[in-house]
């Protein structure tokens, strides 16, 4: 073998690249999140739960466009009881509380969606509230 | 024809995974025992070529000189083109792995009336190369945040700006359309420009198919196909393969396990393709040897150290009276010789 001095340790950083995940973890698995249930004790949703965990951003996005571009502000009904659509107005109605769901998915998965540059967390408002 | 076949492998790829994934119990095969397979091909086999190459002698001084070597004092050495020193060597490889310098200087030969053939500077190779390569290294960085946790700052960082329009939710990624641009620009030069077609083989067309069909999954995976795709179980599942405790637990979608096994396929691929250009690239005597042979000389590694150098001198000591009988001019005459004696 020729050029030893460099082609040895060119294939360990190679190799320490391509197990990165393996030492950067240490092994250990994150503990998967638990999205907080509802506290209001609703059981509903408006489509179901396989459907919301893969889609809602969607719907969401959607809700958005219906809302603020078209002006389709058209009431969402789960349950005989009457939502108006968007995040505070609905969504959070029930899932009212932002650090125990959203955050503990979203944080395992990395994810950081812009709705919060906009919207006030239920606790951000009260806050808001207490101050004006 | 030949793109025609790469074509239909991967089309036969994506049904082995799409059908084969649905297949009840068929899941840890196709989410666990591939992967684990082809990471582990994909390491070893990347090894192991690198060290047939790293056996591999360099008989001869054989850098590329593009640019005017050192010569004297006021003649202007071309340091990057014709490196002399180690220094130059490092900067010269840098720009060649970072910058694709090599693909800038292509030049495209055409042959007008006259007839009268000219050499046109062609930079459209180094654009699409560019844009296809750093895109891919982007969406492999991105991909680590489902094997990691907690996710740094900094690749959290990497994808807030990839995903800077904020277009659509979930946000579109810019290296997504950069990569699928990239390829299908490189595939279509490999179709279009007539002389790039008739050199190109099943195995210039494979990879690149295998990339598209890669990337245009996990597009449809991220934006269309959402049926099943909670990025919780995939991230769950991502993270038992790299801490060694595989679990296959929700239902995932199969458009998710079509995206693992073409990756699975393109990490067995690799060291055996022309893929291994990304080792290689730092292998390639033409591009890391510095062209000093006036003043390093360079052993050939084959030579037999049983033979020693022969010089003029000693040859002509051996064969001094052979050569004066035969009439042949002598640098000492046999007088000269015995007369020291």
């Amino acid at each position: 073998m020729y050029n030893k001095g460099t082609i040895i340790p060119g294939l360990i950083i190679f190799v320490l690249f391509v197990t990165f995940p393996i030492w950067f973890n240490g092994l250990k698995a994150a503990p998967a999140p638990k999205p907080e249930l509802p506290p209001g004790g609703e059981k509903k949703c408006i489509e179901s739960v396989e459907y919301m965990r893969a889609n809602h951003m969607q719907v969401l996005n959607q809700w958005r466009d219906n809302v603020l571009r078209d002006d389709k502000r058209t009431v969402v009904e789960v349950e005989g009881k009457k939502y108006r659509k968007g995040l505070q107005q609905a969504c959070m109605q029930c899932h009212s509380n932002k650090e125990k769901f959203c955050d503990n998915c979203h944080t395992f998965a990395a994810v950081t969606p812009y709705c919060w540059d906009c919207h006030l967390t239920p606790k951000e408002a009260a806050s808001k509230e207490g101050t004006r | 024809m030949k793109y025609a076949f790469s074509l239909l492998a991967v089309t036969a790829l994506i049904l082995i995974a799409g059908l084969g994934s649905q297949v009840p119990g068929m899941q840890y095969l196709f989410g666990v025992v591939i992967p684990y397979l082809a990471i582990m091909l994909f390491i070893g086999g990347f090894v192991y070529r690198i060290m047939q190459w790293a056996k591999s002698p360099v008989p001869f001084s054989i850098p590329t000189t593009c640019g005017q070597g050192a010569s004297l004092d006021f003649i202007k050495q071309d340091k990057l083109d014709c490196p002399t020193k180690p220094s130059e060597v490092v900067a010269r490889m840098f720009l060649e792995i970072f910058a694709f310098r090599s693909l800038f200087r292509n030049t495209k030969s055409e042959l007008h009336n006259g007839p009268k053939i000219t050499y046109e500077s062609s930079k459209w190779l180094w654009l699409f190369a560019l844009l296809f390569h750093y895109s891919f290294l982007v969406i492999v960085i991105r991909h680590m945040r489902l094997f990691i946790d907690p996710v740094p700052f900094w690749l959290s960082a990497i994808e807030s700006v990839d995903s800077m329009l904020q277009i659509g939710a979930p946000t579109l990624y810019l290296s997504s359309v950069a990569l699928v641009g990239g390829i299908l620009l490189l595939f279509g030069r490999r179709l279009v420009s007539r002389h790039v077609r008739y050199i190109s083989l099943s195995n210039d067309y494979f990879p690149l198919a295998l990339i598209l069909a890669i990337a245009v999954t996990g597009i449809l995976m991220r934006y269309f196909l959402r049926t099943d795709i909670d990025i919780v179980n995939i991230k769950k599942l991502a993270m038992g393969l790299v801490t060694f405790s595989p679990v296959i637990g929700a239902k995932i979608g199969s458009i998710f396990y079509i995206h693992l096994f073409l990756v699975s396929t393109l990490l067995v691929y690799f060291p055996f393709s022309k893929l291994m250009h990304m080792g290689g690239v730092f292998m390639s005597p033409t591009r890391n040897m510095a062209n000093n042979s006036r003043a390093v000389r360079h052993i050939n590694p084959w030579n037999d150290p049983e033979i020693k150098p022969h010089s003029y001198a000693g040859y002509e000591d051996e064969f001094r009276e052979f050569m004066v009988d035969a009439g042949i001019p002598v640098e000492k005459e046999l007088t000269a010789v015995k007369d020291e004696a």
